[in-house]
């Protein structure tokens, strides 16, 4: 009420208003009292705060009726007289300096302006926010016409109006962006029967979606579409042919499913591209385009997360790591008021239930040894069976890796000796988080921290996998750079030999230009490596879907139904219904964005698939977890910044780039596949563009911005940079801890003191204690508010007369009593009919030190 | 829903637009949603602004507050007239506030009123064990409960008076890292 009070004095428009009905009230309070006219402004605090409801309410209505009642008769008159008034406070010749007056008046549209715009921060009652609004709105439309003279206010008015249209404009877009925001029913849906961390991750998917429609966008709209619609066609070169020897099977849905046969042989992979610089009647440059675009899809992802972040670090507070305030946020933070589902409100009950006892049990006995030492025990002991987890999956993928080179060089193999590795892998994904789950039980965490930790354990099972995954195919490629060099030598005779072949063979009669089909290639280990990462991906996305289906819906379903003929309650024993796995979900997907970047480069189609995956994902996971889940047992919301999944993914995409940029840094091309063949390295694309379509000047700069000498000075500077603006992050956090310190010390002071003064009060408090009941009355309000009451310098000119105190039951004596105990006073804090009663006199409130971190809202000052 | 409104007029929906952190559709919604309360009560008109309030057994009974331990509290705090009856604009305001996009100073005022069962302006022990006994359905003991307060004053209370003030609780709730 007091903040309302100051924001209403400083802005409304009525002050003159206020200032009639508040003369009423200090008159009226002073008819009652005897101290008057001492300090008006903590009359008018105690008058205000003091009031019991009914009475504020009264105050309300009557100002709020005055305030119609002229704002129907002559509301210019009240905007006019407010601004002259306050004008007239300042300067005395108003009406002379009719510049001043325009300033003036500038000065209060500008903070009408101010005030509509900031309206709904102010914490007031529709009614009052509507009526205030339009208020605001009337005065800057009646005088901003008048505003600017002479020639410009043709130009001032031109601009207001232009702002107007401007605000309008922002506010359709506004209303048209959050249209377009997609599924936003469908997660507060799943917010409301979950909480709000399940829903969390379904925010994170939707914009990871938005993520891949962008980089989707990029790549189909200037590569793939270019390539298809002004490349050569299909079936003109070899390399966008397929071989004879395939062509039989090309077509079979098994060649197919394992992206052999035309699809590998189409748009969707990166051997498909030619080399030729530019194609079509646009002259694209298409090989130029694809390396650009394979560089700014990690630009543009990079930047989006790193965007984010910091957004996120900006709205998130100073971390809770201070354990300052462990009830308080208990208590007043650990309701979601998201949630709307009643199992979930029971599960929410129970859990803060326990919370609270857990956190009582430890505060009671915060010295309990044993347990400390065995839960770090079991704390070690669990990481370390996750190590033992985390290298025992390692192997596996090692060996299984190695099988599979093995493999490949035998003949006709079966389907499980080609998948093996996929196999695996994704087995080992889906085994080993559940497996971590059931050994982090031990570790007794809060479920938010144990939430990270499994997190990070399930990220480096992936990584270590995904990374082994990557040794491997390196080591496949290099097999394969060596196989390349083999056809490279048999194309360059071809030419010759292949007279001889072809009257040898008798078949077709192919002409000297050989048919593409026939063309001798190379193994074009960029397609094995898309190929490669597609598999993964897709067998990745299967995997989950079946999980989910399985593990989920089948169990939901077996539970539901086979419980009525079982021997033991199935629901509440042992299968139950599945808990939502978010930290396995999140993992899932930002290792599988992973996949996408690294891939995407080899397989420009791969982002197509994810965007599918993701879009698809999106309403099955819903469907499911609304279908077969039940909520969490201990429901915990998720913070608000989820900065954390945000590292991951950066993490990741850093991970991601490495290998990209070691092929494009130091691998050759294969000679006959791909934008890039025939050049040495990928990179060359860029020199070559430079050369060839720009001025000799910018290929110079260019040299010179490449040469080391440069960039190791210019890679300093960042470093220094960085080292800078680290110490001054250091330096602040240091200034922040000091000055939280220094609030603690001060707080244990005064605490320190009010309990000496507890001892020695008695004395310095019995005269007061012997107040007249007339001055106990004011002295009551006091007790209320300061009971620092330090300074036994109480002028106040009736009291210390008598020992009439005696009234019994007086709330004064009790109140007292009671210091002793406990800091009471709650009993006071409404003593019933202050508001009539006579203000306290004498020396302004004493707040020894203002409590440091809310500045003063100006109770002090008189302001009028 | 009509493709031309006219429940509202533009400027009343301008209006609530500068008033709340809603845009036109969420209005909107958020008036279906009002109406849905009780059709026989609200009129699809209200550009002549009926005087209609709904009692807070309607507005309690909604799902977003149905299982919600404080829901008289907020209805309380958000109603013109303290009882929980609410007016279409108080709804709104409801709304607008526990939303995702009011900024925490404001969350915070509210939530201080709506943890300040008595309407003192101050949350002292009896608000805070009201709020304890709420959130835990009364499965605490009265020691822990007492405890629980006892702890709550001592971390949060900064001026030392014995009860939260409006400092003490935006102080002690801005830096919660759960405070949505």
């Amino acid at each position: 009420k007091d903040k309302e009070e100051d924001d209403r004095k400083e802005e409304d428009s009525c002050s003159q208003q206020n200032r009639a009905s508040r003369g009423k009230n200090y008159q009226r309070k002073n008819s009652d009292g005897k101290k008057a006219g001492e300090e008006g402004s903590r009359q008018r605090e105690r008058g205000k705060k003091a009031p019991t409801k009914d009475q504020k309410e009264s105050e309300n209505k009557e100002r709020k009726t005055n305030k119609k009642g002229k704002e129907g008769e002559n509301k210019q008159k009240t905007d006019r007289k407010n601004s002259t008034s306050s004008a007239s406070s300042n300067s005395s010749d108003e009406e002379s300096l009719s510049e001043e007056e325009l300033a003036m008046l500038m000065e209060q549209v500008e903070q009408k302006k101010k005030l509509i715009s900031t309206m709904r921060n102010k914490p007031w009652r529709m009614v009052k926010k509507l009526s205030v609004l339009r208020e605001a709105q009337a005065f800057v439309e009646k005088f901003e016409g008048a505003l600017g003279k002479g020639k410009g206010k043709k130009l001032y008015a031109y601009k207001m109006m232009m702002a107007k249209k401007w605000v309008k404009f922002k506010r359709d877009f506004d209303n048209f962006k959050t249209q377009c925001i997609p599924w936003e029913m469908k997660i507060k849906e799943v917010e409301s029967h979950f909480g709000s961390s399940v829903a969390s991750y379904f925010i994170f998917l939707r914009w990871m979606y938005g993520v891949n429609l962008v980089l989707f966008g990029l790549i189909f709209g200037l590569v793939i579409i270019p390539e298809v619609l002004m490349g050569m066609p299909y079936g003109s070169m070899p390399r966008k042919t397929v071989p004879r020897a395939e062509q039989a099977t090309a077509m079979d849905f098994s060649v197919l499913w394992d992206f052999e046969g035309y699809i590998k042989y189409s748009a969707l992979f990166y051997g498909y591209y030619n080399n030729q610089r530019t194609i079509g009647w646009l002259k694209y440059r298409l090989p130029m385009a694809y390396f650009m675009v394979g560089i700014s899809v990690f630009g543009y992802s990079l930047m989006v997360v790193i965007r984010s972040m910091a957004r996120n670090a900006n709205e998130s507070t100073t971390d809770g790591d201070d354990d300052n305030f462990i009830f308080s946020w208990k208590m007043f933070t650990s309701w979601d008021y998201l949630i709307g589902n009643p199992e979930t409100a029971d599960n929410k009950f129970a859990s803060i239930t326990t919370s609270f006892k857990e956190s009582i049990v430890d505060e009671q006995e915060s010295n309990k040894d044993e347990n400390i030492h065995l839960r770090r025990f079991l704390r070690v002991l669990a990481n370390v069976l996750i190590i033992c987890c985390l290298c025992g999956s390692g192997y596996l993928i090692y060996f299984v890796v190695k099988r599979s080179q093995t493999f490949s060089k035998m003949q006709n193999i079966g389907w499980y000796e080609r998948n093996e590795v996929e196999i695996v892998m994704s087995l080992l994904g889906m085994f080993c988080p559940p497996l971590f789950e059931t050994i982090a039980a031990l570790e007794n965490y809060h479920p938010r921290i144990g939430l990270k930790w499994q997190l990070g354990r399930i990220f480096a099972l992936f990584l270590g996998n995904l990374y082994t995954f990557l040794l491997a195919l390196m080591d496949d490629v290099n097999e394969k750079l060596a196989e390349e060099d083999v056809v490279k030598n048999i194309t360059h005779w071809m030419p010759l030999g292949h007279h001889n072949l072809s009257t040898g063979n008798g078949s077709t009669a192919t002409p000297p230009p050989l048919d593409p089909a026939d063309v001798p290639r190379g193994p074009c280990w960029e397609t094995t490596v898309g190929i490669e990462f597609v598999r993964l991906t897709v067998s990745d996305i299967l995997v989950t879907y079946i999980t989910i289906l399985v593990g989920d819906f089948i169990r939901a379903c077996f539970v539901r139904f086979v419980n009525y003929c079982w021997c033991w309650d199935l629901e509440a024993g042992f299968p139950s219904y599945a808990e939502f796995d978010i930290s396995g979900n999140v993992l899932g997907l930002v290792f599988n964005q992973g996949m996408i970047w690294m891939g995407s480069f080899y397989a420009p189609g791969l982002v197509g698939i994810n965007v599918l995956r993701l879009l698809t994902s999106m309403y099955f996971q819903c469907w499911a977890v609304m279908s077969s889940n039940v909520p969490h047992e201990r429901v915990f919301k998720a913070s608000k910044s989820n900065n954390f999944y945000m590292g991951l993914l950066l993490l990741i995409l850093f991970l991601s780039l490495l290998p990209v940029a070691y092929t494009i840094m130091s691998l050759p091309p294969s000679f006959d596949c791909g934008p890039f063949s025939g050049k040495k390295r990928m990179y060359e694309v860029i020199q070559e563009t430079i050369e060839l379509d720009f001025p000799l000047f910018v290929a110079k700069i260019f040299s010179y911005v490449a040469n080391p000498g440069l960039i190791i000075p210019a890679i300093l500077l960042m470093v220094l940079a960085i080292y800078y603006l680290n110490a001054v992050a250091e330096a602040y956090q240091r200034a922040n801890a000091e000055l939280k310190k220094k609030m603690q010390l001060q707080r244990e002071e005064e605490k320190n003191k009010r309990n000496n003064k507890a001892s020695t009060n008695p004395v310095l408090q019995d005269p007061e204690d012997l107040l007249t009941p007339s001055t106990k009355s004011e002295s009551r309000p006091k007790q209320a508010e300061d009971k620092k009451t330090e300074s036994p310098n109480r002028t106040s000119p009736v009291g210390k007369q008598g020992k009439a105190a005696a009234l019994d039951g007086s709330p004064m004596t009790g109140g007292r009593g009671a210091a002793f105990t406990l800091p009471p006073h709650m009993f006071m804090t409404q003593p019933p009919t202050l508001g009539v009663r006579a203000p306290y006199p004498g020396h302004p409130r004493l707040r020894g030190h203002p409590p440091g971190p809310v500045p003063g809202r100006g109770r002090g000052q008189p302001r009028y | 829903m009509g493709n031309k409104q006219t429940i509202f007029t533009p400027e009343q929906l301008d209006a609530y637009q500068d008033c709340t952190f809603f845009t036109r559709k969420e209005i909107l919604r958020l008036f279906y949603r009002y109406r849905d309360l009780a059709p026989q009560l609200v009129p699809l008109n209200y550009t002549d602004k009926p005087d209609v309030t709904l009692p807070y057994e309607l507005i309690g009974s909604m799902p977003e507050l149905k299982d919600n331990p404080f829901r008289q509290r907020i209805a309380e705090v958000f109603s013109e007239d303290g009882d929980g009856n609410m007016t279409l604009d108080d709804f709104l305001d409801m709304f607008s506030v526990l939303s995702e996009m009011a900024p925490r100073d404001l969350k915070a005022y509210y939530a201080f009123k709506i943890y300040d069962f008595n309407n003192d302006d101050y949350i002292c022990k009896s608000d805070l064990e009201k709020t304890v006994n709420k959130l835990t359905r009364n499965e605490l003991t009265p020691e822990e409960v007492r405890l629980v307060c006892e702890k709550v004053i001592y971390e949060a209370d900064v001026d030392n008076d014995g009860k939260l003030s409006l400092e003490d609780f935006q102080h002690m709730i801005i830096r919660a890292p759960d405070f949505l």
